[in-house]
């Protein structure tokens, strides 16, 4: 009986130069499914918790999830798997495109690469063959110009890569793959880089993959391109806006971060929205394989056509930087995506590095001409830049995150980071839910592990109230649980405004020969969570990283909508850990038994 | 006064922002009348910022926020 499983994974040591094929462990991808979760399990018994994250001890687990590249809708999506630099924990960045679909239909699940190339190398799959190729020639390309490059030896290849702050470890290198699409977060393209590894190609002659039951995943699949189209989030509302909708929703709660969260409203919030970009700039939606939603943007800047920005970059680059410049926003992102930088953490530390400028901690001087001033375009573009080269001090320091360069100023206070990483879009005093899952994200700041901002803000599947705190703690759970499942599976996360666990537990079962119930996938969603916690645990993490930032809980909001609200975390954060069955941050023997994760 | 701003979709046809006698309008739904929004086209009412229903009570000096079904992420 076949699987959606390839059973087969690629080991590929940069140092020695040797591959070696290893079968994938079926039952302990029943265990994790896949992706995220399998790729966690794996990389914790390969003993890579406590290495340093930029050593060739440290390994990159590129690993597609079950559903990747079967006819499931969304379901083209890869995860990188890996300690992060940035964080010192967990990391797990995942992205669309086809380049997971690829390697998918090449016959494999996924890649563990390990040890260090002594030159920079690249890696070129052609189905079964696997190649290990000098790369000198491409060293500093930009991540954009090399995709052309690699196409032009490799025809029907799709590429990842990373661009120059991946090779120059900058701490938020994002690895890119298909031009626009990027793992992008907790310093990946920095781990890539510190291998010397610069690019992996896959070309794919036919499709190897197979499911268990045909006829149950087509049907279940027809199910779900139903809901998708029929749901007005994902049937209309994404094609026509992108996440970019989003920016006028969240100022309208007054819980819109702006200047480096030192206010929570953006009174040019509508010049830098969604209905802006497409009455300006907005070109045509574009899709990842497979995927109906299709909430892509392409824009056009002065003629040059490229991908746009979503709501994190559009509102990172504008209301966190003070700035109503769409056209400036739009080169800024596109400058990420050529440099390889995470283009949520990079304008987040420019938002940082302004107010370090506001209060006097960054001299004139050191802004080498362009000053850190709020809302300055050529600041955004400039910066950014700078960041992608990591010459300038001041750059090269910035490069590597909004802590570490506040830590630097002696104010790490101004980092609005959780475990290091930049907090996104939304403010944790206005929104309390959302809090506790940045406070508790095994990866850092982030809102793509719980996004309570669906039922919070958009009311889907029920309208939550926003401003208070009951219930958050359980609903964060079962947020992050349900997320787990859908990132460990290969599908896309916004698919979730329309499916459940049901639909989620239908396809997978079809696909892998999985009975699983609607509650036993959550469960193995918390399994998942679970082992993120032990990594995490292993790596060193302390209770007191799962904190927020001194300002939301300090600093009441001072706009109308949001008026004297702070975060209660206080609160929230006891009865988050009583739900899970944590004390102290961390699971008890009782809770890892039950998960199966008792050693 | 009240001050109704508009968005997304509910924008084709129509500004971006209204200012309207707060007497005439008691509830969000009197505006969508007067503005000719089909009921069913509207997913989030806001009313100074707070999430609110279609039969809310406004008072003079509200802002409303009103907008389709949209997601992101
Ligand atoms: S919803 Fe958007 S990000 Fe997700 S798979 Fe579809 S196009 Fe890609």
């Amino acid at each position: 009986m076949g699987t959606a499983y390839n059973g087969k994974i690629a080991r590929i040591n940069l140092t020695t130069g040797e591959i070696k094929v290893e079968a994938l462990d079926l039952e302990m991808a029943k265990k994790f499914i896949g992706g995220r979760g399998l790729g966690t399990k794996m990389l914790y018994d390969e003993g890579c918790a406590t290495v340093d994250p930029l050593s060739p001890e440290n390994k990159l687990i590129y690993l597609t999830g079950p559903m990747t590249g079967t006819l499931a809708p969304s379901a083209g999506r890869y995860m990188v798997v890996t300690k992060s630099p940035l964080t010192g924990m967990i990391a797990s960045s995942n992205s669309g495109g086809v380049w997971g679909v690829r390697l998918k239909h090449a016959g494999w699940d996924g890649l563990i690469v390990e040890g260090k190339s002594e030159k920079l190398c690249r890696i070129n799959i052609e189905d079964d063959k696997i190649e290990l190729l000098p790369a000198e020639e491409f060293a500093g390309m930009q991540s954009e110009a090399l995709d052309d490059k690699l196409k032009e030896l490799y025809p029907k290849c799709s590429v990842l890569n990373i661009g120059p702050a991946g090779e120059h470890q900058s701490l938020l290198a994002a690895i890119m793959n298909d031009k626009d699409r990027a793992a992008g977060r907790s310093g990946v393209g920095a781990v890539m880089g510190s291998k010397n590894l610069k690019a992996i190609t896959v070309t794919a002659s036919s499709n190897t993959c197979q499911v268990t039951d045909l006829a149950a995943l087509k049907a279940s699949s027809m199910d779900c391109r139903k809901l998708l189209k029929e749901n007005s989030v994902t049937g209309e509302g994404l094609a026509a806006f992108g996440t970019a909708v989003l920016v006028n929703i969240i100022n309208s709660t007054g819980s819109l971060p702006t200047k480096n969260w030192q206010e929570s409203y953006f009174d040019k919030a509508d010049d830098i929205s969604g209905e802006t970009m497409k009455d300006t700039c907005l070109v045509r939606n574009s899709a990842c394989y497979g995927c109906p939603i299709a909430c892509g943007r392409v824009v056009d800047i002065d003629g040059k056509v490229v991908g746009g920005p979503e709501y994190e970059p559009l509102w990172a680059y504008g209301a966190n930087c003070g700035l109503n410049d769409l056209k400036a926003i739009n080169t800024a992102n596109m400058l990420c995506n050529e440099y390889g930088l995470d283009a949520i953490s990079t304008p987040c530390t420019i938002a940082s590095a302004m107010e370090l400028y506001q209060r006097g901690y960054i001299t004139e001087e050191e802004c080498a001409g362009v000053p850190l001033t709020w809302g300055s375009s050529e600041a955004i573009m400039e910066w950014t830049k700078r960041m992608g080269e990591g010459e300038l001090p001041l750059a090269k320091l910035m490069a590597d995150g909004s802590y570490r360069l506040c830590e630097h100023y002696g104010h790490p206070e101004y980092s609005m980071s959780v475990k290091k990483q930049e907090m996104p879009a939304y403010d944790a005093r206005g929104i309390q839910g959302i809090g506790i899952t940045y406070a508790t994200s095994n990866r850092g700041g982030c809102h793509v592990r719980g996004y309570l901002i669906s039922p919070e803000i958009l009311g889907l599947p029920e309208q939550l109230d926003r401003t208070t705190t009951e219930g958050k703690a359980k609903w964060a759970m079962i947020f992050q649980d349900l997320t787990a499942v859908i990132d460990s599976m290969g599908m896309c996360l916004f698919s979730s405004f329309a499916l459940g666990a049901p639909e989620y537990a239908a396809l997978l079962n079809a696909a892998t020969g999985t009975t699983y119930t609607p509650e036993q996938l959550l469960e193995v969603g918390e399994r998942i969570y679970n082992i993120e916690r032990l990594f995490n645990k292993a790596a060193g993490m302390k209770p007191e990283d799962d904190r927020l930032p001194k300002r939301l809980l300090e600093e009441p909001i001072q706009n109308d909508l949001s008026k004297d609200m702070v975060s209660q975390l206080p609160v929230t954060l006891p009865q988050y850990y009583e739900a899970r069955g944590w004390v102290d941050a961390f699971p008890t023997q009782a809770t890892l038994e039950r998960l199966g994760l008792a050693e | 006064m009240l001050e109704v701003r508009l968005f997304a979709t509910l924008r084709e046809g129509r500004e971006k922002v209204y200012f309207l006698e707060a007497e005439k309008y008691k509830v969000p739904a009197d505006i969508l009348d007067e503005l000719k929004i089909p009921h069913e086209e509207v997913a989030i009412t806001l009313i100074n910022g707070r999430h609110s229903k279609l039969d809310t009570s406004l008072k003079d000096g509200d802002l409303v926020a009103i907008f389709p079904p949209v997601g992101g992420g």
